[in-house]
């Protein structure tokens, strides 16, 4: 008999139901709103108290104020996507906006396999959209794909976010329910709420111990 | 040497080690404080019965969620394996290993595959097995097993950290945090290019969309699921829900309770290997269910509120005893009051016997428990089992009635004899009161840390019975 | 679950507890005192003896049913059952239905445990008391059990009987609500881990400044007092219901 015909038996065999609880209220979830200008500062908030960086920028024009951040970080090399509009942005921009003083930007357009040490030590930092953010925890929206595969926000030190303001939930049960996330999920989805770190040596906070030591989030007004 | 007979003994050792006491005081002190900050603002009993409420759901309908589950994730191109026990599970993931000719496995943190003994394993196979987790890095370093579930290397301060580090791999002996995190990063950043495969656990398994949720702050969990070309992840039958919106509840109820945090730094969703057409993520995906006693746990309708449990380690941060001894005191993958709720079904009641009674039934930690589980009320149930003390409720668990002794049964004999029978107890009562002079000054392990009580003149019986003879 | 209190009743049974019938009689008779002053009439069953919770808690059900099934004939009337103590008191209403599930007993141990109260709880609560505090300025801890926080869940009540004193000065100590190491067969079984508990016990107690503490339960009592005693503190408690009533009782007690 294999492993899961015994295990499955096993509980199958069972001679009473297993007692129910009450049915789950949710409510107690959703019950806190907030209007948009309360969640953009909750956001904030939020992800500020766990070292992310938060740039509001407008919409029109959130180019110049990029570059000037990556310059003051010394960034030489940002990998950025080809398709996705913000990628086609910057890249349509970039030249007007940084000029000659402005990191390469670099794409992500072969598998992992053929650039693994290239992605690992030669490139200082990653800018990708976002699905969105939550208020109520500071989290970023990340549903990687071919354009912009996952180790792209995750390996660079440095992972820039841009955020519409107006696509901030107030909490992720909303979230599952505005996007029906359950009709059909991606190989990878991800709720990012700062940059990577720890408190394993004696809870003494680090950042960067394996993604990036730094969130940007471009919040796009 | 049973675990029992360690218990005390390693008990004792921690209690004798200031540096080890004051660690876990410190960081147990931190943790309460900063849990309840974060659910400020929260009406925490609703939340905390929304959570129950979910869990017990997903108990009530097991088999038919791993049923679906299975079907979810191979539609997913997510290969499902099943395990009966942990050996099995170990086999099953060293051939898998094998198939891919591995030599070098990346882990992310997962307790499971602690209570399996994995790394072991894949060890005597020739394959190497890294941890990736800062704290169970360190932990493997020193040839240690974690002495918290959430919190591997709480046992040891930065200048233990930094001697092992430089012992053990080179770098300066310097005690600094940002310097020590920087050196294991460039060191397991290596290790991610090499490995073969990488091995995680599982938070959360969802049925209905066969998506499998990882919580880390690290980033480890997502390299390790994202930069080898087999991902392998491993979990207890026992955490599958139905639906991403019962993970709501349990992700808000979980970081909050473990670390204070209103979410981890990644939450990952994991729902399949690499698409066509993508760029990076492992190429094969595959899900070990390891059952290791759990089905046994589950047709016990009180026994079964245990795999409620989503590992979160409020109970031991909350725990007196926990607090003072440590976790490695109790000598089991899970310590503090899950591991003695938890380790009597994984090996057995003779081997755990004294767990259950390691704790002075306070309350802390079903207080704290995020999924209500009654933990003070299971402690109680496994001293009767441990004793075969209930002739209407046969015992079940595994090695039941192996600390009934033929001496204290007759004490127990004798005393309720002589307190269900009132006359009898006054004529002792009135006795021991006249005679009081006797009582003894020594008793034992009490009077070794306190004085003994003395026994009054005359009872609260004899004085209610003057008084309603006469002068009331 | 909000509580639901009854109005004040003519009459309550008083449990006293084995602990306090054999060491600390003076703290029952203090809560029947601080009971009857109300005018509540206190019935004192001659044929309690002990609410089963030492064999409960050693995994010896049984015998913990034995002992308990013979106090269940002891409340024949529909009158609230008073227990100075909020282990005992847990016991009875927490594990009474659950230990006698499926027996004859089943109904009428639930019957019990319904009308099962803690002592503080139900002065303040039920009793609405009013305390005049008579005596000298004092500063005062204490210690509240962790079955009456977390079984009874009436840690309210000391607190706020104790602030009704005027001129006692309550202190909480650090890490008020940890555990004092009690634990019944835990102080002997797990020696080391119950000492070093009731010595940071004793420690917290000691570093509010107060000489004197006092505690909702004669286990805890036990326990940090004979602790304090051992390592010749100056650091002595005693069971809330003596100290509410020394304090509020103008001629001093005769002793009996």
């Amino acid at each position: 008999m294999s492993a899961r015909e015994q295990i499955l038996g096993r509980l199958r065999q069972r001679k009473a139901a297993v007692p129910e609880s009450e049915p789950p209220d949710f409510s107690v979830l959703t019950r806190r709103q907030w209007s948009a200008e309360e969640k953009l500062d909750l956001f904030q908030q939020q992800i500020e108290s766990v070292h992310g960086e938060v740039l509001r920028v407008p919409r029109e024009d959130w180019l110049t104020p990029l570059v000037g951040w990556l310059l003051q970080r010394e960034v030489k090399t940002l990998l950025a996507p080809r398709q996705h509009e913000v990628g086609q942005t910057l890249r349509a921009g970039w030249a007007a906006a940084a000029g000659n003083l402005g990191p390469e930007l670099k794409d992500y357009d072969q598998p992992i396999e053929a650039w693994k040490p290239t992605l690992f030590s030669e490139v200082d930092a990653a800018l990708t959209s976002t699905l969105g953010g939550i208020a109520e925890t500071g989290s970023l929206i990340l549903w990687p794909d071919a354009d912009q595969p996952r180790l792209m926000s995750l390996v660079p030190p440095i992972h820039i976010a841009v955020l519409d303001a107006d696509r901030i939930y107030s909490n992720w049960l909303d979230v599952l329910r505005d996007q029906d996330w359950a009709r059909s999920m991606p190989a990878n989805a991800l709720l990012v709420s700062g940059p990577s770190k720890t408190a394993d040596i004696e809870q003494t906070l680090a950042y960067g111990v394996h993604g990036p030591a730094e969130l940007l989030v471009l919040v796009r007004q | 040497m049973t675990v029992d007979q360690t218990f005390h003994t390693r008990a004792r050792e921690s209690l004798a080690n200031p540096q080890i006491r004051a660690n876990f005081r410190n960081a147990m002190d931190g943790l309460m404080n900063k849990r309840t900050a974060a659910f400020q603002g929260w009406e925490l009993e609703e939340l905390r019965t929304l959570g129950a409420a979910v869990r017990q759901q997903a108990l009530s309908r097991l088999p038919d969620l791993l049923e679906q589950l299975e079907a979810s994730c191979e539609r997913n191109g997510i290969r499902v394996h099943w395990a009966t026990d942990g050996d099995e599970a170990c086999r099953v993931i060293t051939e898998l290993c094998q198939q891919h000719q591995a030599r070098h496995v990346i882990k992310g943190k997962s307790m499971v595959s602690e209570e399996m003994e994995l790394n072991h394993h894949l060890e005597e196979a020739g394959i190497e097995a890294l941890e990736s987790d800062l704290g169970e890095y360190i932990v493997q370093l020193a040839e240690e097993t974690p002495s918290h579930i959430i919190m591997p290397a709480i046992h040891k301060n930065t200048g233990e950290i930094s001697d092992l580090m430089h012992a053990k791999t080179g770098t300066e002996p310097r005690r600094d945090v940002p310097y020590l995190t920087n050196a294991a990063r460039q060191q397991l950043r290596e290790k991610f290019m090499q490995a073969d495969v990488g091995i995680s656990g599982v938070n959360f398994a969802v049925a209905d969309t066969g998506t499998l949720c990882l919580v880390e702050n690290e980033g480890n969990g997502r390299l390790t699921t994202t930069v080898p070309p087999v991902h392998i992840a491993v979990t207890g039958i026992e955490k599958v829900v139905g639906s991403l919106e019962d993970v709501a509840p349990l992700l808000a109820l979980l970081t909050r309770s473990a670390t204070g945090q209103h979410i981890t730094t990644y939450f990952n969703m994991i729902s399949g290997p690499r698409p066509e057409g993508h760029l990076d993520g492992p190429r094969e995906v595959h899900l070990v269910l390891v059952d290791n006693g759990r089905s046994e746990i589950w047709q016990d309708d009180e026994l079964l509120e245990t795999l409620r449990c989503i590992r979160c380690g409020a109970c031991m941060n909350h725990c007196p005893v926990y607090t003072r001894v440590g976790g490695h005191a109790y000598g089991t993958t899970y310590p503090g009051p899950i591991g003695k709720i938890l380790m009597p079904h994984l090996q057995g009641l003779e081997k755990t016997q004294d767990l259950p009674s390691a704790s002075s039934l306070c309350g802390a930690c079903g207080e704290v428990c995020p999924v209500k589980i009654p933990i003070p009320q299971l402690l109680v149930r496994l001293r009767r089992e441990a004793v075969d003390g209930d002739r209407l409720h046969p015992s079940v668990v595994r090695g039941h009635g192996v600390k009934r002794r033929r001496l204290e049964a007759l004490i127990w004999r004798l005393w309720a004899w002589g307190h269900s029978r009132p006359a009898l107890y006054r004529m002792g009562l009135s006795v021991a009161n006249r005679l009081r002079f006797l009582q003894p000054r020594k008793l034992g392990a009490w009077t070794r840390h306190r004085t003994a009580p003395v026994l009054a003149g005359k009872s609260l019986h004899a004085r209610m019975a003057r008084r309603n003879g006469g002068d009331a | 679950m909000a509580k639901l209190y009854p109005a004040k009743p003519e009459k309550v049974y008083f449990f006293g507890t084995c602990l306090i019938d054999m060491f600390y009689p003076e703290a029952g008779m203090a809560g029947i005192r601080l009971l009857e002053r109300e005018g509540i009439e206190v019935i004192y069953p001659q044929g309690q003896t002990c609410c089963g919770q030492p064999a409960y808690t050693s995994g010896y059900h049984d015998q913990s049913r034995q002992v308990a099934e013979a106090q269940l004939d002891l409340f024949p009337g529909d009158w609230p059952i008073v227990v100075p103590s909020g282990s005992c008191g847990g016991m009875m209403r927490e594990h009474y239905p659950s230990l006698f599930a499926g027996t004859a007993q089943a109904e009428q141990a639930l019957a019990v445990s319904g009308r099962v109260w803690e002592l503080t709880d139900f002065l303040l609560h039920v009793c609405h008391i009013k305390l005049q505090d008579l005596g000298e300025p004092i500063r005062v801890t204490l210690h509240t059990s962790c079955s009456a926080r977390r079984e009874m869940r009436v840690a309210d009540a000391g607190p706020a009987l104790l602030r009704q004193l005027d001129k006692v000065e309550l202190v909480e100590p650090e890490r008020a609500t940890e555990c004092c190491g009690f634990g019944g067969t835990f102080a002997v079984r797990h020696e080391q881990v119950s000492a070093a508990m009731v010595s940071d016990k004793v420690k917290a107690l000691a570093a509010t400044g107060a000489r004197q503490f006092a505690t909702t339960d004669c286990g805890c009592l036990m326990n940090i007092n004979g602790h304090a005693e051992k390592e010749k503190q100056s650091l002595s408690g005693e069971h809330i219901a003596s100290f509410l009533w020394h304090r509020t009782h103008a001629e001093p007690e005769k002793s009996q």
